[in-house]
């Protein structure tokens, strides 16, 4: 029955596209590849804000006193005094790079960008089942987008609470100096949320329901099983952040007092709302990065992905156990430290599933036809870069070392291992493979490799010092870090981790450069380049709107690389029947 | 300059800094175990012309010895882990007769109230001093930590001490420093604009020197 109602609404879609005008095929587009490419174009602008936020913040931690900053024009005197940024500027840029760069560039990049383009593609459908609520989910993120950008030039600036919003500090424009730019923030908030929510519901649904024929649950790429499990995750988690959102500008405007003591409220209440959201956030954020990676290992390597149903079963685990570790944020928080102890042994658990995927990347890789172009570089490089930050996570699910490194540049280093070393990692891989489906034309392979290497060393430059500077005791946050006397001795690192920064930041320009050259110069795709078997690789790149002239039939698993029994070509299309390729075949 | 712990000034702060080396070695084989195979891996699998990949979907064997294995070694950790824990922190192991002070953080500034001569808390003695802690070596010390206004976080590297100060709630602290010698409080949650010099300095004196001090310091009050 699922199949007919995708092939009605395909037709309809077709049908539609000969009337379509500019605006409604570009801009108000409810196709799912057009809306995936506005998520892109967003997501890559935000990435480079939040990048700028971080180099501004990198420049005054290393040279607090030096100055000299030419941003007097752009940011008001309140901000920036004659090039010096002022600790109202700093919290801001503190604030404002993690929560434009999980909110705003991270988690829109993962999900809305590769969610709405490979959910009907890998899937054989063509659409995702409520086009107009897709279309919303991107329309949404623009106000949020404005807001987060106009409060940096409101009166008091940006939000200045950090990004985690602990009350009372980001309650009370009294105690921060922030006002109306807390507000703002929070609206976004609210707006990211709403998309998110909008979103999730479409890839839920359109998983469960549009798959086609033959696409079983256990033949679904494992691009497809994390971003299923990651909407769940979303739409499980999201409310939460949003009522507790909502909660807080009442704090603010109206005078409620939930998380205030002085009328009665809870400052923890705060921290446990954040967290319930904010630990499955974690994975919403490394998920879908698993699954890109493990597709492009696949066919990388050209083998199918090693222990499919562990994976399968690690991704489901992670997802469950990423809701019940929320107090590990929470350790030194003043919550009863008996709770602590579960907390800790929940939170270790996840090393487990976690150990799984990697060992399994691995097997992927192991005895393969490893192709190492740009895109399998930075998969196998998520792999190197996420075991780090994994195995870093160990330090402070420990509680009691995390005593003494938790809220230090430990932890700094920890989520960058995670978010920038995984999350975006996996996405600059996605970028490179999937770019000649969406644009038809493949990425310029040199300057792909230059990146990769750029953005490996430099990337290990600045965040593995962090572990260092961390164990020293260097705390998270801090305006001018010069003026304690167990942090002399650690300038000239924070010295060098700017500098790097600052190549690893340039190095973004080379990819933006790619992108953008081989959008008109880049080597023509075809519908295949990179010999893979699933779906999406079985119609022209870029796919006409409604995707399928005739809905894909699926005989088999995902990833059929190297079948001894498939002669002349070392791969098999989930479309393709084993036994007219190769008569031998078809027992498997 | 030397990525390391600050030298430990704490009884804690012992069984702290081995759980952190112990975790840093089994992290740190871990580390070579994947980095390693992963280089290995690269070099020896790379694609050439007409190689074919091995063709397997798995292993259930492997499988479960990299399932049993790192759950095994995880258990064992997070059992040691809990059981530290539990000592430094269970509120049964909060030491009884132990020297307490009041210690209210605010933005930017650490206020410490002394028990005064009669070494206890809430009688005509006490006295406050701003951003000075000083205290006795070799004794349980327990601070009642509050806060004023925002969140803040009371940390002495050297001591191995952290806590969260909240508003509206008093949670108790308690250490006990191996030696003399002068150290800083530093704030480790982001508590406004101030934030980055919200420090006091730490004075660890013998019990006598302790004890001279607070009775010069009770005097000056008092006048």
């Amino acid at each position: 029955m699922a199949t007919i109602v995708a092939e009605a609404t395909g037709q309809a879609i077709l049908h539609e596209e000969h009337e379509q005008s500019f605006l409604r095929k570009y801009i108000f587009s409810t196709d799912h590849k057009v809306i995936a490419i506005q998520f892109l174009i967003y997501t890559l602008f935000f990435l480079m804000i939040g990048g700028l936020l971080a180099m501004l913040m990198r420049y005054q931690i290393a040279w607090p006193a030096r100055g000299e900053l030419p941003l007097g024009g752009i940011f008001p005197e309140t901000m920036v005094a004659s090039g010096y940024i002022l600790p109202e500027f700093y919290n801001a840029l503190v604030t404002m790079h993690g929560s434009v760069m999980v909110f705003l560039a991270i988690m829109p990049m993962l999900v809305g960008v590769w969610a709405n383009y490979l959910i009907p593609l890998q899937l054989g459908t063509h659409d995702m089942a409520f086009p107009r609520l897709n279309m919303l989910s991107f329309w949404a993120m623009v106000p949020a987008g404005i807001l987060t950008l106009a409060s940096f030039f409101v009166l008091g600036g940006a939000a200045g609470a950090g990004w985690t919003l602990y009350a009372p500090l980001s309650a009370r424009p009294d105690l921060t100096g922030v006002g109306l730019g807390q507000i703002l923030w929070l609206l976004a908030l609210v707006f990211i949320g709403l998309s998110s929510i909008l979103g999730s519901v479409n890839y839920i649904t359109t998983t469960i329901n549009m798959r086609a024929p033959g696409m079983t649950w256990m033949r679904m790429p494992l691009t497809i099983w994390s971003l299923f499990i990651t909407a769940i995750l979303a739409l499980l988690a999201m409310p939460v952040l949003s009522a507790a959102g909502i909660m807080l500008i009442f704090d603010q405007t109206i005078g409620t007092s939930f998380f205030l003591p002085e009328g009665g409220g809870q400052p923890l209440l705060w921290q446990h709302l954040f967290w319930f959201f904010g630990h499955p956030e974690v994975y919403i954020l490394i998920l879908p990065a698993m699954g890109f990676t493990s597709e492009i290992l696949s066919v990388g390597s050209r083998k199918p992905v090693f222990g499919y149903k562990a994976m399968v079963l690690a991704l489901v685990s992670i997802a469950f156990l990423g809701f019940i570790v929320w107090g590990h944020h929470m350790f030194q928080s003043g919550m009863n430290p008996t709770l602590g102890l579960a907390f800790t042994v929940s939170t270790l658990f996840i090393a487990v599933p976690s150990a799984i995927k990697t060992f399994n990347w691995m097997g992927t890789m192991w005895r393969g036809n490893l192709q190492l172009h740009s895109a399998m570089l930075f998969a196998i490089g998520f792999v190197a870069m996420f075991a780090i930050g994994g195995l870093s996570g160990v330090f402070m699910a420990s509680t009691p070392v995390d005593i003494y490194i938790h809220d230090t540049y430990f932890i700094v280093a920890h989520i960058h291992y995670v978010l920038f070393g995984g999350s975006l990692f996996a996405l600059f891989g996605a970028i490179y493979f999937w770019y000649p489906k969406m644009f038809g034309r493949v990425m310029n392979e040199t300057m792909g490799k230059i990146h990769f290497w750029l953005t490996f060393v430099l990337f290990n430059v600045v965040f593995f010092p962090m572990h260092g500077v961390g164990m020293v005791g260097m705390m998270r946050r801090i305006y001018d870090s010069t003026g304690y006397a167990h942090l002399q001795g650690i300038e000239d690192t924070n010295a060098l981790i700017s500098w790097a920064a600052f190549g690893l930041f340039a190095s973004g320009f080379l990819f933006a450069f790619n992108f953008f050259w081989s959008l008109k110069k880049g080597k023509k795709a075809g519908a295949n380049p990179w010999n893979a078997t699933t779906l999406e690789w079985q119609t022209p790149s870029p796919p006409k709107h409604g995707n399928w002239e005739e809905i894909p039939v699926v005989y088999h698993g995902p990833h059929e690389y190297s079948h001894p029994d498939v002669e002349d070509k070392d791969w098999l299309a989930q479309n393709e029947r084993p036994d007219v390729v190769s008569p031998a075949a078809g027992s498997h | 300059m030397d990525w390391a712990l600050p030298p430990n000034y704490s009884t804690f702060g012992v069984v702290i800094d081995q759980l952190f080396w112990i975790i840093l070695v089994i992290t740190g084989i871990a580390f070579l175990l994947v980095e390693g195979g992963i280089l290995w891996f690269c070099i020896k699998y790379r694609g050439r012309e007409g190689a074919r990949a091995h063709y397997t979907h798995g292993s259930n064997k492997l499988e479960i010895i990299w399932t049993v294995i790192p759950a095994i070694i995880i258990a064992i950790l997070g059992a040691y882990s809990a059981a530290v824990w539990q000592d430094i922190k269970g509120a049964s192991n909060r030491p009884a007769d132990a020297l307490e002070f009041l210690v209210v953080g605010k933005q930017f500034e650490w206020n410490i109230t002394y028990p005064g001569m009669d070494r206890t808390l809430g009688t005509a003695d006490d006295f406050t001093v701003l951003n000075q802690f000083h205290f006795p070596v070799n004794e349980d010390i327990t601070i009642l930590l509050e806060s004023e206004d925002v969140i803040h976080s009371f940390f002495i590297p050297e001591l191995r001490v952290k806590q969260d100060a909240v508003p509206g709630m008093t949670i108790p602290v308690w250490f006990d420093a191996t030696q003399t010698g002068n150290f800083e409080i530093a704030c480790a949650e982001l508590c406004g604009l101030g934030h980055y010099y919200m420090m006091a300095s730490v004075t660890v004196h013998s019990a006598a020197d302790f004890d001279a001090w607070q009775a010069s310091r009770a005097s000056e009050t008092a006048q």
